[in-house]
């Protein structure tokens, strides 16, 4: 199976919250991408790593009661559109909160977490998650 | 623009929805196959080209390779046409209409087959939902704990905020949806609800819950599309496909300009629109994706039925079978079920049966023009197809 390397592969970003500058036109994206949606061909290899803060605010937010096996054993739990302070916006988990602390607006901040645990290889898969910024 | 060759739909056919256990993937494209073929009054080796419609054949069933698989068991492998799978999520079947469509406009085939088909069922609990999750961005949605149902449900969540849209609205689309369905003997669903009961159901993704989602369905469906030449020559009265077209839009719904418009609805519906020379005041009746119900409100909206955040005043009764603006007669991909490759297809089925007035109980009445949106993934394709009166 492919699922080892395709991970490993996207770890340093996941792990430091790295994401791409256009030198172009100066936005900033996440995930990094090689081209630049706005500026095509003007951005290419202009395209600089960043490092964001992963500080941000609740666009929207769900609790997942149906989940994929990887997620079973955390049921239910929040999910999160969050609109980073550096202007992507990012979708993950919200942790370490009670149920009324979470809403659209509430500032949250990155911190660095197991994901999941894959059944079948026993990897654990580490990532960003968030909690509330207090 | 010039227009080389009309294209029609000459026949359809489709099996039932639902958990289909004793029916196997190609047992199920075969039926649907076989039946547009006898229905569209056609012999097999007149079909010219083939294209399948599938999304996750590959990962559930284990079996890629679907052009040739229904080709093969339909008995046409010694006609030796080309056989191709077209994939684009959840929006694979209206892109391989629309692939039929092209082939038939630019005058190399006038006879083509597409047989869209999904076999969900073969997989148990709740891998499922592992499964579907990859018309997603596995690495930056899926993986981190996001599903198909969750986003949605993001987006109804702030879509209800902003406009100030009581959860209410979300259910009546689906209380429509399992209304026509108990019309429709294909159907996954022929239970009509109750608004209480849309709103009292098991949460899935809050706040959307079990009757906000559309089901894991088995079925396969089939057209035929057909030139103007070969309908002329044989005395044929097919449908017309007045207009195709097809959008695309960021695959993740974080990249998105906005979480609750669809902007591949809007440039798709604004395209086949134009295209057609219509306005939504001639479209008699709607086939909608509303895999999740919070996606028939924005696609009301997104399709230029409504204005943003206006579509709760359409659900209550304008909706329905008969109403100013009928939507999924069908019974929808909540009501008559939601399987991938085939869903895009079946809207095709439903708009030649009710074009023709073949629909009985849940007839639209007297419909001149169909308004077909088929949708992959979250919103990442669009396509939109009109069809238009007997020829
Ligand atoms: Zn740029």
């Amino acid at each position: 199976m492919g699922e080892l390397s395709r991970f490993w592969r996207e770890s340093e970003h996941r792990y430091r919250l790295m994401g791409t500058k256009c030198g172009n036109c100066n936005v900033t994206y996440f995930p990094p991408r090689d081209i630049c949606p706005k500026c095509h061909r003007e951005s290419i290899g202009k395209m600089k790593p960043v490092q964001l803060q992963g500080k941000g605010e609740i666009i929207s937010f769900t609790i997942v009661h149906d989940s994929p096996p990887r997620f079973i054993r955390q049921r239910p739990y929040f999910m999160a559109l969050i609109k980073l302070d550096e202007g992507p916006t990012i979708t993950g988990q919200i942790v370490d909160c009670d149920a009324d602390e979470v809403d659209i607006g509430k500032r949250v901040r990155t911190v660095f977490r197991k994901i999941a645990e894959e059944g079948k290889s026993g990897i654990i898969e580490y990532g960003y998650k968030f909690i509330i910024d207090q | 623009m010039k227009t080389l060759n009309k294209a029609y739909i000459i026949g359809a056919g489709e099996t039932k929805y639902g958990e289909l256990w004793e029916k196997s993937l190609r047992e199920l494209a075969v039926e649907a196959g076989l039946k547009a073929v006898e229905n569209a009054g056609i012999f097999s080796k007149e079909i010219e080209v083939l294209y399948g419609s599938n999304s996750l054949a590959g990962t559930i069933n284990g079996q890629e390779n679907i052009g040739s698989l229904i080709s093969d068991f339909s008995g046409i492998a010694e006609n030796n046409i080309p056989a191709i799978r077209i994939e684009a999520s959840t929006a694979s079947g209206g892109a391989a209409v629309r692939q039929a469509y092209l082939a038939v406009k630019s005058g190399e085939y006038d006879v083509v087959m597409v047989g869209g088909v999904e076999k969900m069922t073969d997989i148990y609990g709740s891998e499922i939902i592992d499964l579907t999750s990859s018309v997603l961005d596995r690495e930056w949605e899926a993986f981190l704990g996001a599903t198909p149902a969750a986003l949605a449900a993001m987006s109804a969540r702030k879509y209800m905020k902003d406009f100030n849209v009581p959860k209410e609205a979300l259910a009546m689309v689906s209380v429509n949806d399992h209304l026509n369905a108990s019309k429709n003997s294909h159907a996954q669903y022929r239970n009509k609800i109750t608004l209480e009961q849309a709103l009292n159901a098991t949460p899935v993704a809050e706040p959307l819950n079990l009757m906000d989602c559309s089901p894991v369905s088995d079925g396969a469906a089939a057209v035929i599309v057909a030139s103007e030449k070969y309908v002329k020559k044989n005395g044929i009265e097919g449908v017309e496909i007045l207009s195709s077209a097809a959008s695309q839009d960021y695959l993740a719904v974080h990249s998105r300009k906005s979480i609750y418009r669809l902007d591949s609805t809007v440039l798709a519906a604004r395209e086949a629109l134009g295209k057609a020379k219509l306005k939504l005041d001639n479209i008699s009746f709607s086939e909608i994706h509303d895999s999740y119900s919070i996606y028939g409100l924005m696609e009301l909206e997104d399709l230029g039925f409504a204005e943003k955040g206006k579509a709760k005043d359409l659900v209550y009764d304008e909706i329905k079978l008969n109403g100013r603006i009928p939507v999924n007669p069908s019974g929808g991909l909540k009501a008559k079920g939601n399987p991938f490759g085939a869903t895009g297809v079946g809207q095709f089925v439903e708009a030649y049966t009710q074009l023709k007035g073949k629909a009985g109980e849940r007839q639209v009445k007297s419909p001149v023009n169909a308004l077909l949106h088929n949708m992959g993934g979250t919103g990442s394709t669009s396509v939109v197809h009109i069809l238009g009166g007997v020829a």
